[in-house]
């Protein structure tokens, strides 16, 4: 037990000094859960490009319908394309699983491709908006393609269609130990994609504004019913201070 | 009506005479007499009492719903945090609550630290209180693995690790807290039930004896003087008023402005960025995978910094010294009503050096506290060595000062407005 104790410090303190060393800066997703449009595109882009293999498997459909304002009937019908064991559509009402077999996924890419309901609350947003718009082309991966802010990542780029393929351009830099490193400062397209740069942006942060939502859909919820919250608590603070006051008249 | 009062005066009369109901409320709130001067800091034992209640009935609604099993434990939050209607809130309530209890309980001992509320006659409330803060975070570590995320998981294995540290029994001990040889399922299974009935039901029993014993020698106050040394003709204290209506009112007043700065946490920032919800605990618990940064809730931190700065030495078993060194931090401050020697109570009326020493010891503790959520590194472990030498620094110090220290005179009475 106590060279598991020395493996987890000397382990937190080694990828820390990997994740450092790789922190490619992150740009600023600005999301907005208000925007029911802009998560009604990021959910078809999800269940179109993602959710062959990444399930989100504490959301339900008819969950989704309600908060992004769909009936269940579009939900069905845009949505939905799994089916369930009896070989029939999937119900509205069941969790956004996937059928891929998990021996079947580690073989193709290594790793069974994680679950992304809650990958905006571990990750954040920035880090996902960041992360989509940066896999660059790299012969030696065995997708073509590898990540400036996830290194190595066993997944390949599926939305190249859309964005195309573009290249790092890197700068050698000097740690302070005096180690060079080459630092990827910006990327070129070589191969356009069937949208422009612009509204491959706005693709991504649709998908991340979806994924923010997947993530805490009491969210929509929460600011709504905080105000209320706070405005009683204001009233009750107000109350009971001149309660207080008319008690405490009388003490000297 | 007339019939249903004689009904309801006669059922009271009834009871009264089978239970003390009316003695009761006479001793602890319409005479019991609490000092007139009492200021802000004490407000927050009624709010850690508020708390603890709001904790215990989440914790009903959430276990309603919690699924204590490894393999449906993280699915089973999800699930109250989507499809159980409010869970989202009584979740919310409960992960803010126990870093809220925190708050307030540190608050809540700081005041003792100002007033010296922990002296002669209060020893015993004060050792009933570090017994509670022991159950508290006893408590809050065992519930911190229920979710059962990567930080739950990991928090769990280095926090029991640290009990295999002790010489000869250490590794019996650390697969006894466990039941395995890993955190696993049955860890999980312990750590539930102790969490929902063994450590509430301690934790209510102190809370009862802290303030029994509390009522029995009477609150301090701001001036540190007895206000039962000067009596009316009634044996009524000159400076007490009743607690009830006075204070109930007051502490109204002060659970409505508590709850408002608590819903804006619960509803708008749950997860302070990380401090109460860390985000690796959003990732399910994976006994292959550890995870980038280890560290506890920031309530913990300070004593935490206290066991990473200890330097290791093998022939005391490694890492030995820096658990000893945690648990000494924590131990010291019940032995405070005997390191403290000054017969003189407030603040207002202590040295120079007493405020200076008081004043290091909160820099050391809120430095430790950052530190212990931070990477080591060498200018930062340098640092958390000073300020452990100044955490205990600090009751070395006082031991000395408060002998032969020179006090300012107290006032018989109170000082009120």
């Amino acid at each position: 037990m106590r060279k598991i104790f020395f493996l987890i410090i000397f382990w937190s303190v080694s990828f820390s000094a990997l994740a450092a060393g790789n922190g490619h800066p992150l740009d600023k997703a600005s999301i907005n859960l208000s925007d029911k449009a802009s998560l009604q595109r990021g959910a078809k882009y999800y269940v179109n490009f993602c959710l062959g293999c990444h399930a989100l498997g504490y959301l339900r459909y008819n969950r989704l319908g309600r908060d992004l304002g769909l009936t269940d009937r579009q939900v069905e019908e845009n949505l939905i394309f799994t089916y369930d064991d009896e070989g029939s559509p999937t119900k509205v009402g069941e969790l956004m699983t996937i059928a891929m077999d998990k021996l079947y996924a580690e073989e193709a890419f290594g790793v069974v491709p994680p679950d992304l309901t809650l990958i905006a609350r571990s990750r954040g947003a920035d880090w996902l908006y960041t992360y989509l718009r940066t896999f660059y082309v790299d012969e030696s991966k065995i997708w073509g393609v590898n990540n400036a802010v996830f290194p190595n990542v066993g997944m390949p780029h599926v939305l190249w269609e859309l964005q195309g393929l573009q290249k790092a351009i890197t700068e050698e830099t000097i740690d302070e130990q005096g180690n060079a490193h080459q630092t990827i400062v910006d990327f070129e397209l070589v191969r356009a994609g069937s949208l422009n740069p612009e509204e491959y942006d706005q693709v991504v942060l649709d998908l991340t504004n979806f994924l923010a939502y997947a993530a805490e859909p009491a969210r929509l919820q929460r600011y709504k019913t905080g105000a209320w919250v706070i405005a009683f608590l204001l009233l009750l603070s107000f109350v009971t201070y001149l309660l207080k006051k008319e008690y405490w008249r009388d003490i000297r | 009506m007339n019939k249903l009062t004689h009904l309801i005066t006669d059922g009271y009369a009834w009871f009264e005479s089978r239970f003390p109901i009316t003695k009761m409320w006479r001793d602890h709130m319409s005479e019991y007499y609490a000092p007139k001067n009492l200021n802000i800091w004490y407000y927050f034992g009624a709010l850690a009492i508020v708390v603890l209640a709001m904790q215990i009935v989440t914790g009903i609604f959430l276990t309603m719903n919690y699924k204590p099993d490894a393999d449906l434990a993280f699915a089973s939050v999800e699930y109250i945090m989507r499809d159980v209607k409010w869970g989202w809130v009584m979740r919310y309530m409960h992960s803010t609550g126990a870093s809220a209890f925190f708050a307030l309980v540190y608050l809540h001992m700081f005041r003792a630290l100002l007033y010296g509320s922990y002296k002669k006659p209060r020893e015993l409330v004060w050792i009933f209180g570090m017994v509670i803060y022991f159950c508290l975070m006893a408590e809050a570590f065992l519930g911190y693995l229920l979710p059962w995320g990567q930080m739950s998981y990991w928090g769990a294995q280095v926090i029991i690790t640290l009990f295999s540290t002790i010489p000869i029994f250490g590794e019996d001990i650390a697969l006894w807290i466990r039941g395995d040889y890993v955190v696993s399922d049955i860890t999980l299974n312990r750590f539930f039930a102790l969490h929902v009935i063994a450590l509430p039901l301690a934790l209510l029993g102190l809370v009862v004896a802290h303030i029994l014993a509390l009522h029995e020698v009477g609150s301090n106050n701001p001036d540190g003087v007895e206000i039962k040394q000067h009596k009316d003709a009634n044996g009524i204290p000159l400076d007490g008023i009743p607690f009830h209506p006075y204070f109930t009112v007051k502490d109204l007043f002060s659970v409505a402005i508590f709850l408002l700065v608590f819903a804006v946490i619960v509803f708008f920032i749950p997860e302070m960025f990380g401090y109460f919800l860390e985000h690796a605990n959003f990732i399910p618990a994976n006994p292959l995978n550890t995870p980038e940064h280890i560290a506890p809730v920031w309530y913990f931190t300070p004593f935490y910094a206290i066991l990473r700065a200890v330097p290791s030495y093998s022939w005391l078993g490694d890492q030995f010294g820096g658990v000893m060194a945690m648990g000494a931090a924590t131990l010291i401050l019940c032995f405070l009503p005997w390191i403290d020697r000054s017969p003189v109570k407030s603040i207002r009326y202590r040295s120079t050096a007493f405020k200076l020493l008081l004043a290091m010891f909160v820099v050391c503790f809120f430095g430790l506290g950052y530190l212990g959520m931070q990477q080591p590194t060498d200018i930062k472990t340098i640092l958390a060595r000073l300020f452990s030498i100044g955490y205990f620094g600090f009751f070395i110090g006082l031991y000395f000062v408060s002998k032969h220290e020179k006090t300012k005179p107290v006032p018989e009475r109170v000082n009120y407005k």
